[in-house]
């Protein structure tokens, strides 16, 4: 067609203006698929290109081979939620010179609004795009649903290339990233596995441990004051979640209560209670299985949003301003309450801070669940080894030997009480683990700081130093 | 009670969390031959280290004819376990010669007494038997029915229905009232099937069995859901025992309750409606009196 834009990835990258000690980024929508990263950053490598600074909103165990391009001086900068597998246990150990920036998915969305985070060029893989680069997470090859997380990217990068297996025919719509931001088209071979991008809904758990947690999660929900017609919500994938998500479910039905919006990454049981009318709306930042990815694909009331829509904390619109309930995993919690959602017990950095630090902070009531203990693990822990959340914006912590209330929400201790629900003081459930456990040898932490973790204000929370 | 492999250290610390009445450390079956030692040592361990709450703590040893029974009963009285639980029980000869096993450990470490002893019957020879089990010795607390054992015992197979156990289950019953001990229906081991798993506890609570083996945290809710009394019950219960003690006040023998006569067995039957209450936390224990 006229004005087409599609050209190779070598050209797009020439065409980009693209220099040593500039930043590209790219989002984390096809999960542990995506083909895009190792791809675009094989071809700079490949180009000569040295000095890049790498700005993804998430990395994970499939980025590894990037491990060889830090080492060769492709990549000298990283900032991203998460990091997981090898190029997590390579940067631990000090792989990079300068640390890794950690930031939120609410916080890289306004860190990428406000400037903070300049981005140079965006490559933004898509399910499907057009030749002027309207694209979509909808193709024939894959399907990821929301591209939330590159919204941003697409709307403030200085230059855009969106990547894509599936070049469709003008005009591409409802487009998720728009032709307007876009400056180069590249049609590829595949842009993820399809499998890996979407996979089925997650199983029911039917480990015992999670679903009593899932039980008493429910029942400090039911039981907060929050629970009442009009409610919103948001839960994550972990089996306890999802589970929880089961228990609410009925007793909305018993009750005769609906919720007005589910945020978040939306699973398939969240699209189960939407369809069934149990909930108004899906607001959809990513889509975690296929059943939600279709959904978004033809259901009005199922919508995308951007990250900075989400969960910015500098916008007063973002959807985590109006959310009520948050339910929360952990790695680890303290007795102040403040939550480790990055660094494992080992001192490796296994995890993503995702909406974490953004939710609890806007929620009316943010739910931690945790297991006390995981192995031979404590996770109720005098001072967790990484700061992710504060526990100022985190209420409850739910174990599997007992509830633990924020002392600053008095009232929602009371309510739970008179529920019949165990309350118990953190402190003593710091106890209780170190009691069957013992405590632990210190980590062999060195002086290298190899992660900053930022609070979604842009201020520094914590850093994480070497693993010896 | 729920079975826990007495070599699985994580089930072991996990289990009470889970709300079961009583916890049953499996040194017996589902412990290979290569791993009794080390079972026996963790399971004396964690009965000693970790603080199971509330719940009573059975261990299941094996069988004293066998090279690791008595090496058991030495683990576990030492460790301080409430109830062992013998499996295969057929006669009163064996009850008391375990008696006189747990007796050496308690005399040597001055502890006579403490130790309480449920029979497992699995076996033909043994339904014959239960009565005379049942009243073997003052430490009896509860007979229950191994029923794998027992139907292959019989030459039959298990099905959903369980006609094959109907004797042996009403035997044991009836042996355990006529001894004045508890009674433990056996496990059932298909965690998919949650609803014929009702049934069967429904069955042996109509049977009169005080509780049921399970195998699986999941299972927990349903006996609970099963044998706690529903609030008409309870209600019923506290208006007999409440007019029975305005009838001892005056001195009168006959009572009725809503018009109807209420005699001994209605009475008793309300009186254990709400200790089943008070134990299934419905009603505490002053709102009991």
């Amino acid at each position: 067609m006229r004005n087409s834009k599609v050209v190779s990835l070598e050209e797009a990258i020439k065409r980009s203006g693209l220099q040593d000690g500039m930043t590209i980024s790219f989002h984390h929508h096809f999960r542990g698929g995506d083909k895009v990263v190792n791809m675009v950053v094989d071809k700079l490598a490949q180009m000569g290109f040295k000095d890049l600074k790498l700005a993804a909103s998430s990395l994970s165990d499939v980025h590894a081979p990037l491990v060889e391009h830090i080492k060769n001086g492709v990549i000298t900068g990283i900032s991203t939620s998460g990091l997981r597998g090898a190029l997590a246990d390579a940067i631990s150990h000090g792989l990079m010179k300068e640390p890794v920036v950690f930031r939120s998915h609410g916080g890289r969305g306004s860190a990428i609004a406000n400037g903070e985070l300049k981005i140079d060029v965006a490559f933004l893989g898509a399910c499907s795009a057009d030749e002027l680069g309207n694209a979509t997470g909808y193709g024939s090859k894959s399907i990821c649903g929301s591209l939330g997380y590159a919204l941003p990217d697409a709307r403030y990068a200085k230059h855009v290339v969106v990547l894509t297996d599936d070049l469709v025919a003008y005009p591409n719509m409802p487009q998720s990233i728009s032709a307007a931001d876009v400056e180069s088209v590249v049609v590829v071979e595949s842009v993820g596995d399809s499998s890996k991008i979407a996979a089925g809904a997650i199983r029911d758990s039917k480990n015992p441990r999670d679903i009593l947690l899932a039980k008493q999660a429910a029942k400090v929900i039911i039981n907060s004051g929050y629970f009442q017609d009009g409610f919103s919500i948001q839960t994550g994938t972990g089996g306890a979640s999802l589970a929880a998500v089961k228990y609410i479910r009925e007793e909305m039905i018993n009750r005769g209560i609906k919720a007005s919006f589910a945020l978040g990454g939306i699973t398939a049981h969240m699209v189960k209670l939407h369809e069934e009318g149990l909930i108004g709306k899906l607001i959809d930042v990513q889509s975690f299985d296929k059943v939600a990815a279709e959904s978004i694909s033809h259901d009005p009331a199922h919508r995308e949003v951007s990250a900075v829509e989400y969960a910015s904390g500098q916008h007063l619109g973002s959807a985590t301003h109006a959310l009520d309930i948050v339910i929360l995993s952990a790695l680890e919690v303290d007795t102040q309450f403040n939550v480790n959602v990055l660094v494992g017990s080992d001192g490796i950095i296994r995890g993503a801070i995702g909406g974490h630090q953004d939710t609890a902070a806007d929620s009316a009531l943010s739910i931690i669940v945790c297991p006390l203990l995981r192995g031979r693990i404590p996770c109720v822990v005098p001072k967790v080894t990484t700061l992710i959340t504060p526990g100022k914006s985190v209420d409850v912590v739910v174990t599997e030997y007992g509830i633990a209330v924020n002392p600053g929400r008095p009232e929602i201790a009371e309510k739970l009480k008179a529920a019949g629900l165990k309350i118990v003081d953190i402190r003593d459930l710091a106890a209780k683990a170190s009691s069957i456990i013992g405590t632990p040898d210190p980590l062999p932490f060195g002086d290298q700081v190899v992660g900053v973790v930022m609070n979604r204000d842009g201020s520094v929370l914590d850093k994480i130093y070497n693993i010896q | 009670m729920m079975f826990v492999p007495g070599n699985n250290p994580g089930m072991m610390a996990d289990a009470h969390i889970y709300g079961p009445d009583s916890i049953m450390l499996d040194l017996e079956d589902s412990v290979t031959m290569a791993e009794k030692d080390a079972a026996r040592l963790l399971v004396h361990n964690a009965l000693k280290s970790i603080d199971f709450g509330n719940t009573e703590m059975v261990v299941r040893i094996n069988p004293l004819n066998t090279p690791y029974g008595k090496k058991d009963v030495e683990a576990v009285v030492k460790a301080g376990v409430q109830v062992i639980r013998m499996p295969k029980t057929e006669t009163a000869e064996e009850v008391r010669e375990l008696e006189a096993e747990i007796l050496k450990v308690e005399e040597e470490i001055g502890v006579v007494g403490r130790t309480r002893i449920m029979a497992a019957i699995e076996s033909a020879l043994g339904i014959v038997n239960a009565y005379a089990i049942a009243t073997a010795s003052p430490r009896m607390m509860g007979i229950a029915l191994g029923a794998e054992d027992y139907s292959a015992n019989l030459k039959t197979n298990r099905t959903p229905g369980g006609a094959e156990l109907l004797l042996a289950r009403e035997q044991i019953v009836v042996a355990a009232r006529a001894a004045g001990i508890c009674c433990f229906d056996t496990v059932y081991s298909n965690l998919d099937d949650m609803e014929t798993f009702r049934k069967e506890v429904e069955l042996i609570k109509t049977l009169g069995f005080d509780g049921k083996s399970i195998i699986n945290p999941r299972q927990i809710e349903v006996v609970n859901s099963v044998f706690t009394p529903t609030e008409k019950e309870i209600t019923k219960a506290r208006a007999v025992v409440a007019a029975i003690k305005e009838a001892q006040a005056k001195g009168s023998g006959v009572i009725a309750v809503n018009g109807k006569m209420v005699d001994r067995p209605v009475v008793l039957r309300a009186e254990r409606t709400i200790a089943l209450a008070v134990a299934a936390g419905v009603i505490s224990e002053e709102e009991a009196l």
